[in-house]
């Protein structure tokens, strides 16, 4: 076991892992945020640059600490290691820094696009942008492409975080899908528009972190924030069958993966389940699923608290656990 | 214990003989009216005569259009979402070839309806839209004689692509968002 110290905090972790996986062991506030890197995909990681950290101590063998900031989704945590992510200003500076990057040929157009209100790159730069751009050029800018019956394209909002190829590739069978050209001008696409067909090529849609890829049985039908989340499931032949309906009343608009506090969806579900049952009573109904507080989805959902629940004041934490 | 200064007794003595002729009573109070006669009038003669209101009151909405008669609104839901009274609904459709001088964006409103019974008026509406689509304005809504004909649909909504008819809201922002649009970085926004 590797002894590791992020932000003040000591851990234990087996040998091989991650500094990011060892922050999000201990959890909180700690741990750096992702924009490719995919716990669930192998080989992802390495390309967005927001997890970067600083390593102020290399090992207990070597404590010189390492001269520039560093990966952490793809730095293994070596004995005595000591990281600092938001205690130390240049890791936040340099963070800023790589969102107006990711920005920079992303469009503004949050009030369009589908996935406002869920997107990974706009709870970033919430968090670490600035609030004004400093880029005059024009933005790159492709049309919209069908890949497949259920899914859109939208190669303009893209911040090629391989995710979705690296999706295709390992948990479907058969390559059809991947990253054309280079640097600057590097796009994903399939082979001359070819259709991904696959029973779990809906999946693409949850790993996305933009809006690039997106559901087009749901496109432009409502805002996340209108719908209520519920925790579904159904006896599935292809997949695990649980699932997230986005429901208003009766009525399923979408049916997502259940995505866990770090954006990851805790089982890839098949096409069926996603794009063909949009019927209540072909799903189970367990219940709401628990938005955080902190995301739009939640506002206008009240819950009800247990009796004598209290909320800390200091923390504004539910100290009992509220029942829905 | 007494909450006014102004409380009378009421007794039930005998009237007097002259308070029994009702006369000077009546004078009194026809001297009041009389007094009024001649006093400068409160009211106005409405819809003749309008009251002056500020550049910036909150009455009726409108859905601008920009320079190019193209439909601001996107359908973004925020409008919607700040809306203290739930007054707001709407139905996004998707912009097909050809309609581009129709609508600004990829999405449109379909359908755009705001219940001006549930209105408070507030203008987070306003505030919260980001393609500066939605305005309140000077206008008072009109009385109407059912619930329904309250709910206002796009008909009444979005401004005449008239570039004469069109309504100036340019008082309603100030300096610094006059400022801000300016910004070359931020063409998105105009």
């Amino acid at each position: 076991m590797l002894k590791i110290t992020i932000d003040g905090h000591t851990t234990e972790v087996e040998e091989g892992t991650t500094i990011l996986e060892a922050a999000r062991k201990i959890g909180g506030e700690i741990v750096p945020p992702t924009m490719c890197y995919y716990s669930k995909l192998k080989g992802s990681g390495g390309k967005c640059r927001t997890c970067l950290v600083k390593v102020s101590k290399g090992s207990e063998n070597d404590p010189r600490p390492m001269p520039k900031l560093v990966a952490s989704c793809s730095t293994p945590v070596q004995d005595g290691m000591e990281v600092q992510n938001i205690t130390s200003p240049e890791v936040l500076e340099t963070r800023k820094a790589i969102v107006e990057f990711l920005l920079i040929n992303h469009p503004l157009d949050c009030p369009v696009c589908d996935q406002a209100g869920e997107c990974d790159l706009q709870d970033l730069s919430y968090a670490h942008g600035v609030d004004t751009s400093r880029f005059e050029e024009q933005k790159r800018e492709f049309d919209v492409i069908d890949i497949g019956a259920n899914i859109k394209l939208h190669m303009n909002r893209c911040i090629l975080c391989y995710r979705c190829v690296y999706t295709v590739n390992q948990i479907t069978n058969g390559r059809i899908h991947g990253v054309l050209y280079r640097g600057d001008a590097s796009e994903i696409s399939t082979f001359i528009q070819n259709a991904i067909e696959n029973d779990f090529s809906g999946n693409v849609i949850d790993v996305c972190p933009v809006g690039a890829l997106t559901d087009k049985t749901f496109r432009f039908k409502n805002r996340v924030w209108f719908l209520k989340t519920m925790d579904i499931h159904r006896n599935c032949p292809t997949c695990a069958g649980r699932a997230v309906a986005w429901m208003n009343g009766n009525e399923i608009y979408r049916v997502t993966g259940r995505k866990d506090e770090f954006g990851e969806v805790e089982e890839f579900i098949c096409n069926e389940c996603r794009f063909a049952k949009k019927d209540v009573n072909d799903w189970i109904i367990e219940g709401p699923r628990k938005i955080k507080r902190t995301s739009i989805i939640s506002v206008n959902h009240y819950e009800k608290l247990k009796q004598g629940a209290i909320i800390n004041p200091v923390d504004k934490k539910i100290e009992k656990p509220s029942e829905i | 214990m007494t909450l006014t200064n102004r409380t009378k007794v009421v007794s039930n003595k005998q009237m007097t003989f002259v308070e029994s002729l009702y006369l000077p009573a009546i004078f009194a109070g026809m001297w009041i009216t009389i007094k009024h006669v001649f006093r400068k009038k409160i009211t106005i003669k409405y819809p003749e005569q309008k009251r002056e209101i500020a550049d910036i009151y909150r009455g009726q909405h409108i859905l601008k259009r920009d320079e190019q008669g193209r439909e601001r609104c996107t359908a973004c839901g925020l409008c919607a979402l700040a809306c203290p009274a739930e007054a707001i609904t709407m139905i996004a459709a998707e912009r097909i070839a050809g309609e581009e001088k129709l609508y600004r964006e990829e999405k449109y409103a379909k359908v755009y309806e705001i219940n001006m019974l549930r209105c408070i008026y507030c203008g987070l509406c306003e505030s919260a839209c980001p393609k500066e689509a939605i305005f309140l304005t000077q206008k008072i809504v009109d009385a109407e004689y059912t619930r329904e004909a309250f709910i206002y649909g796009k008909d009444k909504l979005v401004e005449p692509i008239d570039m004469d008819k069109r309504i100036d809201v340019s008082k309603r922002q100030t300096d610094k968002v006059l400022k801000f649009k300016q910004l070359k970085h931020e063409r998105h926004n105009i």
